[in-house]
């Protein structure tokens, strides 16, 4: 991996702050920049903005993200004139924020969420550049994409933002509650849940039919969030979500690392009213009944149901129920009834790690499976959980099972 | 001595010198992680130094792997390689001591979290009157035998309180308190010192054994009460916001690491909030060689340690705490010269005084109808009666003091271990494996866990044969049962048979505890003394801080610190002693950095 | 422009996230390290700590010695009406399994000399040889002495009745060879026998759980909670080993 170059230029500091001085003096007040640092927090700029493998620092940059077509790099988002933000004004920040477009002109890669960034009012945006013009600069100069020859992804997004993306603002349902707003705001604006949680069309643009239904990329299900009638977590009240998304953990789940980055970076910092205006607002998005599914054969419940016995019990309870706050219930789980079972057959594979809060700092994890049971337990067993206790979800053939061991084992 | 030099065998004999710290910690077990958490909170930097790797539920000993007798127990995998360090045992001064090739009566643990992570967690408190012990038993029965070297501890038990407090939380000991405040409780123990408040959960749920034991106990004018547990008997969340989970009931406790969150394990308890602090830094797999003193004796500069690649480090600290178990933590102050070594022959001395252990016994019940079932089983199951423990009752005319709790405790049925047999029944052939076949699903098995008081005779020195991995002195262990302890098991192992008998079995076996101390079966690891604790530093090694004496900045934690073993588990008690110096270090000492008790 | 799909904040996220799991990467060697504290809490998906129990090919005992200790084995857990003994349980490929590995080199034992001859019973293994080595000349020594005061035989070859009295012999320090600490090798011999009467299957003997289904231990189970209120009623349930049991396997 590679190592950043990071340099903490003290003059570099200075001149960014009189750079600035000018445009922003009377804004830079310490309420202004509490407001920037919380909305900064609600988007999680942090994340992907730290290279925390190489110890980078906060929003330095440099953090690599491997895709199909090679590696690229987060920008610097702190004030460094040379390698960050220094040179840009207000309307560049908003302009990068709400169109996707740089500095310079170049589009930016939707990885970048513009797409929901852009439902944000000036006002807010502006908040987050003085935040971040607040913020120690750092000389790191962020590499170039590792793209094959003559793969040019800026222009291939030019022409997908004519095709998926208008910048647009923020509308109000003048029919619900301010909280009910609120919330829909806070998802489908600075916390841009649906970029994981929703599906995408071939493109790679949301599927309006698939709001928040779930969404499966690379061997990963961000499950269905809806929490109205049939929705994922229509069996979580409002109080559930506010403490997962506070703390990690709730009677029906804790937090894995992915979403676990989220939590621990963003929303546990996030004001529980909001938290509570996303929880009111998730609970109102009813989803279509499924089509009850075959139950499976006699002899699967039954193998199934021993190896859940033997292996799973001591954790999950004989009944499914699990211990709240603990260990997940699995009767319900929106990861077991989701139609895609990749997440529950990646984690009986390789395990996971309910990710460590501040409210819930005991990291609680689930062992490995991989070098005890083969495809076919694996199988029997997802097809039982997905049978029993109310779960109803299809069947997992133990051909799933083999493929995604094995790119899980590339 | 003289401080050894750096081990003939490492790879490099250059020491790197690190930056120096707050507070250096020799081993990550249960005193070392609870130190750490208390020094971290009065805003220190901690560095804790372990000999073993890193050790975590769901990657080390989850429910996938965890219950597996050969591995973890027969094959030792939760303990210190005898290969890299063991201690040379003999009986007597007379006699040469011989190397403990493999383990055997007791077991040390390695790694992250100790031996907490193996025990069972059988969680006392040791009594007022064993705190007390000399003055106690002198007043009440005259002038100590000849030859007995039993203290005072130095610390009162009203002064623990507090502190056994704390750690029950932390735990989450399941339990039914029989003194509160001084008030009796219907259900508890009443012997037991008054505690502040009632167990944080509720005693587990009993079965068949401990019904059988219960109403015989009763029956015989017996005060029966719940084993106090760190099994958990409900989901449970500490004072640190750490959660624990119920147990299972899955008979893999004691010598094996917990797979579901159910004991309560450092891992379990405090080291998640200890890794969340940037002051702290762990270190594995690092084992310390000596602590440094400063020229002028009166304290240490620091550690000096070994890592897994052969190269030596020195971390210079400001307070140097020694959380090794007890009989590492004894041999370190010998290799590092800190403290006069305990000479039998003369009695004068400290380091290595007072070494004890305790005497065990215990009974078998076998059925013919009723199935005990004891793989439905757990490390601190049981019911308890106290009747006969400490000076809970009188001993006039007896000839011992001290004494022993009797408990019915059921952990395993871990068929290599547990397939005991009938008197009679020979060690191999048909007769024997239809036997253990016929006994297995029914036995009962009582325990009768036995005060060791301490002899001028049993002690701790180097030895000047065998070496350790790194070519320094094992230690010597002198030991053998005492007339105290003979007397003990002789009066009370009869009353636990004669429970035993009261429980409806068909017949009864007796493992009396003869003999010279047997280093080979497997009795208890509460191996206790060495680095002692009392009133002045000519009969003890750290004062009642666990301050040493000769280096005020050094400070020695663990069973080492007891004067003389009770008839009691000592976690509990070495805990208490744990948090009680850390309020001393953090309220008194980094004031006024110098001893806390003027010799 | 639709191969340009992948380009996602999802796409990202995985990697990135994944990116962040690789943060606290372990060895998979428990090395000295530093763990540095308010980092991520050390863990790693995938991570098992997984039991190592040999390889099929992993042998020590030459055939001669496999014949002994099958034979003395069998005397020490008999086949016989009541059940299954050493030999449904092959224990010999337990022993031998165990033998090829750092057990039979007494690789975590203290090996260290001097050796003294006089030795306390309370001290415990005081044999030079590690355990593979002392099977080796203890075997050597009782074949020996069975050729010598049994017709030629090899204790192999004895009757039950013969074998018995010799491994009597042998506990109780009747038979004795200079140099040899057969009381020692028996002892050995007894506990491993249990052992691989017992242990898991994965170690190779307690085949089929034979020995577990035999006294009624229910194996590598963890969650008893249905059962603590038996009251003294036989608790039925299946055997299963770490590696699973034939109810794991549906009928297709």
């Amino acid at each position: 991996m590679r190592t950043s170059k990071i340099i903490l230029a003290a003059s570099a500091g200075l001149a960014a702050a009189l750079t600035i001085a000018p445009a922003s003096a009377q804004n830079l007040s310490f309420s202004q920049v509490e407001r920037g640092r919380y909305l900064a927090t609600v988007g999680n700029c942090a994340g992907c903005h730290t290279d925390e493998v190489n110890d980078g620092e906060r929003f330095a940059g440099g953090r690599e993200m491997e895709t199909p077509f090679g590696s690229i790099y987060t920008p610097n988002i702190t004030f460094d004139n040379e390698t960050g933000l220094g040179l840009w004004t207000r309307d560049d920040f908003y302009r990068a924020m709400n169109e996707g477009i740089a500095r310079d002109g170049s589009h930016l890669y939707p990885a970048f969420p513009y797409p929901y960034f852009t439902l944000m009012p000036r006002q807010e945006i502006d908040a987050i550049y003085d935040y971040l013009s607040s913020i120690e600069p750092v000389y790191s100069e962020t590499p170039e994409p590792q793209f094959p020859f003559p793969l040019n992804i800026r222009q291939a997004v030019m022409g997908w933002n004519l095709l998926y993306f208008e910048p647009q603002e923020f509308v109000p349902d003048p029919e619900q509650s301010d909280e009910w707003n609120r919330g829909r705001y806070l998802v489908d604006g600075p916390a841009h849940c649906g970029a994981c949680h929703t599906d995408k069309n071939f493109a790679g643009a949301d599927i309006e039919d698939e709001y928040l239904r779930g969404g499966v990329l690379e061997d990963w299900l961000a499950p269905n969030i809806r929490g109205g009638e049939n929705g994922g977590i229509a069996h979580w009240s409002e109080d559930d979500i506010v403490a997962f998304l506070e703390g990690g953990r709730n009677d029906h789940t804790g937090v894995m690392p992915r979403m676990g980055e989220v939590v621990v970076l963003s929303t546990q910092y996030m004001e529980t009213a909001d938290l509570e205006a996303i929880a009111i607002y998730l609970k109102t998005l009813d989803d279509e009944a499924r089509d009850p599914v075959e139950q499976p054969s006699e002899a699967i419940m039954t193998a199934g149901g021993g190896i859940y016995f033997d292996n799973c019990a001591a954790c999950h309870a004989s009944d499914g129920t699990g211990v709240p706050e603990i260990f997940a219930p699995l009767a319900g789980s929106n990861k077991v009834n989701a139609e895609d079972p990749i997440t529950m057959l990646r984690v009986i594979l390789e395990g996971t790690l309910a990710v460590p809060t501040n409210d819930n700092p005991g990291p609680i994890g689930m062992p490995a499976f991989d070098w005890k049971l083969t495809d076919q337990q694996i199988a029997d067993l997802a097809t039982f959980l997905r049978a029993s206790w109310g779960n109803s979800a299809p069947a997992v053939s133990e051909g799933e099972v083999a493929d995604l061991r094995e790119r899980l084992e590339e | 001595m003289d401080r050894p030099d750096l081990a003939p065998n490492t790879r490099e004999t250059r020491v790197e010198k690190l930056p120096s710290v707050d507070v250096v910690i020799i081993g990550f077990g249960w005193t070392g992680s609870i130190m750490a958490q208390q020094m971290l909170e009065a805003g220190l930097n901690v560095v804790a130094i372990e000999r073993g790797g890193w050790r975590d539920t769901p990657t080390d000993f989850a429910p996938t792997m965890a219950p597996d007798e050969l591995r973890y127990y027969w094959r030792h995998e939760m303990f210190q390689e005898t290969a890299r360090e063991t201690l040379t045992f003999r009986n007597n001064i007379s006699q040469t001591a011989l190397p403990m090739r493999k383990w055997g009566s007791f077991l040390p643990g390695s790694g992250v979290g100790g031996a907490g992570v193996h025990w069972n967690g059988q969680t006392f408190r040791f009594l007022p009157s064993d705190f007390v012990a000399k003055t106690h038993n002198e007043e009440r029965y005259g002038p100590l035998p000849t030859g007995m070297t039993v203290q005072d501890y130095g610390v009162t038990y009203d002064e623990l309180e507090p502190h056994f407090d704390t750690f029950e939380k932390l735990c989450g000991i399941s339990g039914k308190a029989g003194n509160i405040n001084g008030e009796i409780v219907e259900g508890g123990n009443p012997f037991e010192g008054w505690r502040s408040s009632e167990y944080p959960n509720p005693p587990m749920e009993m079965t068949f054994t401990q019904h059988r034991f219960e109403e015989a106990a009763r029956g015989m004018g017996l005060n029966p009460f719940p084993g106090p547990s760190a099994n958990m008997s409900r989901a449970y969340t500490n004072q640190h916001g750490i959660s624990l989970a119920p147990c299972t009931y899955c008979g893999f406790c004691e010598k094996f690491g917990c797979g579901n969150y159910s004991k309560a394990s450092p891992q379990t308890t405090i080291i998640p909030v200890v890794m969340r602090n940037p002051n702290f830094t762990l270190r594995t797999n690092s084992e310390v060689l000596h602590i440094n003193k400063h020229p002028d004796g009166t304290r240490a500069t620091g550690v000096t340690y070994i890592d897994a690649d052969g190269r030596t480090f020195e971390q210079p600290a400001e307070i140097v705490i020694v959380a090794a178990y007890q009989l590492q933590s004894t041999r370190l102050m010998l290799l590092s010269g800190i403290g006069q070594p305990y000479d039998p022959r003369s009695g004068e001395g400290v380091v290595g005084k007072n070494y004890t252990y305790q005497v065990m016994s215990s009974i078998n019940v076998f059925y013919d109808e009723e199935y005990t079932n004891n793989f439905v089983g757990a490390g601190a199951l049981g019911m308890i009666v106290d009747d006969y423990n400490g000076d809970n009752f009188d001993h006039s005319g007896l000839g011992f003091i001290g004494g022993a709790y009797i408990g019915a405790w059921t952990t395993n049925a871990r068929p290599i271990e547990s397939h005991p047999v009938p008197e009679g029944v020979p060690e191999w052939g048909s007769e024997w494996k239809r036997s253990v076949r016929q006994n297995f699903l029914k036995t009962a098995s009582i325990s009768v866990h036995g005060a060791s008081m301490a002899y001028r005779q049993n002690y701790l020195d180097l030895d000047p044969t065998y070496t350790d991995h790194w070519g320094r002195p094992l230690m010597r262990m002198t030991y053998d049962f005492t007339v105290n302890d003979r007397r003990l098991t002789n009066h009370i192992t009869p009353i636990a048979e004669e429970i035993a008998r009261g429980m409806g079995g068909r017949e009864v076996k007796v493992n009396s505890r003869e003999g010279a101390y047997d280093s080979v079966p497997y009795q208890t690891t509460h191996n206790t003394g060495g680095t002692i604790m009392g009133q002045n530093p000519s009969e003890s090694v750290v004062n009642r801080y666990l301050q040493s004496w000769d280096c005020h900045n050094v400070f020695v934690m663990g069973a080492g610190a007891f004067p003389q073993n009770a008839g009691y588990n000592p976690t509990d008690t070495v805990a208490a002693l744990a948090y009680f110096s850390a309020d001393a270090i953090r309220n008194q000492y980094l004031q006024n950095p110098g001893p806390m008790v003027q010799a | 422009m639709g191969g340009r799909t992948d380009l996602t904040r999802r796409a990202f996220l995985r990697h990135t996230l994944l990116a962040g799991t690789v943060l606290a990467g372990f060895p998979t060697l428990a090395l000295a390290r530093e763990y540095r504290g308010g980092h991520q809490w050390p863990w790693e998906s995938g991570r098992a700590d997984v039991p190592h129990y040999g390889l099929e090919t992993d042998t020590f005992l030459t055939i001669g010695e496999r014949q002994f200790v099958d034979a003395a084995t069998a005397r020490l857990i008999p086949s016989d009406d009541d059940g299954p003994g050493a030999r449904e349980a092959d224990v010999v490929t337990f022993i031998d399994r165990q033998l090829a590995g750092f057990y039979g080199r007494g690789q975590r034992w203290y090996m260290k000399g001097p050796f003294p001859e006089d030795v306390l019973d309370t001290q415990g293994y005081q044999s030079e040889y590690p355990p593979a080595d002392l099977y080796r000349v203890s075997i050597a020594a009782i074949d020996e002495w069975c050729a010598q005061n049994r017709d030629g035989r090899s204790f192999a070859d004895l009757e039950e009745a013969e074998q018995d009295e010799i491994l009597t012999m042998i506990e109780e320090e009747e038979l004795t060879v200079t140099g040899v600490p057969l009381a020692t090798f028996f002892s050995l011999l007894h506990d491993n026998a249990i052992e691989g009467f017992f242990a898991d299957p994965i170690y190779g003997g307690n085949r089929d759980m034979v020995g577990w289904a035999y006294v009624g231990f229910p194996g590598a189970r963890y969650d008893y909670r249905d059962y603590i209120a038996h009251n003294g009623q036989a608790i039925v349930m299946p055997p299963v080993s770490l590696m699973g049991r034939p109810g794991w396997t549906a009928e297709r």
